[in-house]
């Protein structure tokens, strides 16, 4: 992320109508957020970057500008996807994740530290980083059940490459409640959500 | 093709193209998304946001109009109340605001629409899952009466340190024998923010506990953003010696003989004449199309003007 000049010459387009393809998005993330856990079909979106799913590209070119930083997994930094992103949103790039309104994760999640995004302050606790976690698969996983505002007995989800040891961090970390971190579950054109407030049951796992 | 449906098209068209869909540009528009996401994320919590000079004043509901026009796209269907009526001033503006800069279908229907923007009533007719409910509020702030420093209730709300509503509450049983307040009654948000509903009657508190649809607040002169995700727990503050209740009417609706909406009262003349009528006015009005009758279905105040002063104008 330091190098001053886009290469534009291989720069692919993201919306060709950006007002109406963004409000479009953005009602699947509302609907995403405030019914956690149910899957959200994202097809719609622009083609994404290499390394980067196309679920993952619409919550950052809809969501992220100037005034919201993003944090890039290191495995997407310095490639055609930071290019991308830098392009699209003119989001200022963040090496220190405490700092990043947007962060996206994709590499070794079984070791991923969600402590390390900003949880938010007491008073201010929605300056917390939403986190984008890339997995394989949103089904095949472990299932866990979730329940919590906006669901209204109980769902499952069943991500790929989460394990319990995810979970229980994320646990810790939202039990702290009104601290704790977003999380948009991303994989291929879907994603769900998870608030801070799902509750999430690990039988099973 | 005919040359008048073409001019009417253009006509159209060329209106809406002097504005940015729904008003806003995109970037502010971003960063009410941003709040509107991160208000479900903590349900009560006050979200600040960059609240915009609006072509309303403040206090016609310049935050539910910027919440609605981060929402809105081509498949929503926009319903706009105010004290529960379609027909009032404020709400038919809005309505008309939505439909030139957002193009968007609109309708008086609570059943048919995907967005309900609404200044102090949440409808009689139970709210569906996919609906929208925007509320247009004065004073986030439930403390604000209490507490006049926003850092102090900021702290209050981060500390969970609620006492002083509980104390107010208490001085109102002990000054009236019952806990007054009649709208903007203070709720506990999932069991952890207090939040003022805006100034809803006290009657549509229980509308919001696990409410299907879900509920966002504007309040554009505080600059402030939150919301009730749906199947949320919301609780009116009581004490269990004196529960929490709502209004009561001795009267049905003089219209549609409903027992269970809410009621305005409405003075007829000069001499004590009144009636009581559902504020909702499209549950008023559906209720009278399925066939039902109140005790003063038939009145026309033009009739009563005229024979109370013996068919002479005033």
């Amino acid at each position: 992320m330091t190098s001053a000049i886009l290469d534009l010459s291989r720069m692919k387009p993201a919306f060709a109508d950006p007002t109406s393809e963004s409000q479009f998005i953005f009602r699947k993330l509302l609907d995403a957020m405030s019914q956690p856990g149910t899957l959200h079909d994202l097809s719609a979106a622009p083609t994404p970057p290499p390394g980067v799913s196309r679920a993952a590209a619409a919550v950052i070119l809809t969501l992220s500008d100037q005034d919201a930083s993003l944090w890039l997994d290191p495995a997407l930094r310095g490639g055609e996807a930071e290019t991308w992103f830098r392009f699209h949103c003119g989001a200022s790039l963040v090496t220190d994740p405490a700092a990043a309104a947007f962060a996206v994760i994709c590499h070794d999640l079984a070791s991923a530290d969600l402590r390390i995004f900003n949880q938010g302050d007491a008073k201010y606790p929605d300056c917390a980083t939403t986190v984008i976690v890339e997995t394989p698969a949103l089904e095949g996983g472990a299932a866990i059940t979730l329940s919590g505002p906006g669901i209204q007995s109980t769902a499952t989800v069943a991500p790929a490459a989460l394990d319990a040891a995810f979970w229980r961090q994320r646990a810790e970390i939202v039990s702290k409640f009104q601290f704790g971190v977003d999380l948009f579950i991303t994989a291929g054109d879907r994603l769900f959500a998870m608030p801070r407030t799902t509750r999430v049951n690990l039988q099973g796992v | 093709m005919n040359a008048a449906t073409n001019t009417a098209a253009s006509n159209a068209s060329s209106e809406a193209a002097y504005y940015t869909h729904a008003y806003l540009d995109e970037q502010t528009k971003r960063m009410i998304r941003r709040a509107i996401l991160k208000a479900i994320a903590i349900p009560g919590y006050q979200v600040p946001f960059g609240s915009r000079e609006m072509p309303v004043p403040y206090g016609w509901g310049t935050g539910g109009i910027q919440v609605t026009a981060a929402l809105i796209g081509p498949r929503d269907v926009y319903k706009c109340i105010d004290q529960g009526a379609d027909d009032t001033t404020n709400a038919v503006s809005i309505r008309k605001f939505f439909a030139t800069v957002a193009d968007v279908e609109t309708t008086e229907s609570t059943a048919d629409a995907t967005i309900i923007q609404s200044r102090h009533r949440i409808p009689e007719l139970p709210l569906r899952e996919g609906q929208i409910m925007v509320l247009q509020v004065p004073q986030p702030e439930p403390l604000r009466g209490l507490e006049s420093r926003e850092t102090e209730t900021r702290a209050m709300h981060a500390y969970e340190e609620y006492g002083l509503q509980y104390v107010s509450l208490y001085e109102n049983i002990s000054a009236f024998g019952r806990i007054a307040g009649g709208a903007g009654y203070p709720v506990l948000v999932d069991e952890r923010y207090l939040m003022s509903p805006s100034p809803i009657p006290k009657f549509d508190n229980p509308k919001m506990h696990l409410s299907p649809a879900l509920l966002l607040f504007g309040a554009g002169r505080e600059k402030r953003i939150y919301a009730v995700p749906p199947y949320t727990r919301v609780r009116s503050l009581d004490f269990e010696d004196y529960p929490f209740e709502v209004q009561k009417w001795t009267q049905a609706c003089a219209l549609c003989a409903s027992h269970e909406s809410y009621l305005d009262e409405v003075i007829l003349d000069d001499s004590g004449n009144r009636m009581f009528i559902c504020s909702d006015t499209d549950h008023c009005a559906t209720r009278r199309a399925d066939g039902h009758h109140g005790s003063m279905s038939d009145f026309s105040l033009e009739d009563a003007e005229q024979s109370r002063t013996g068919g002479e104008r005033p």
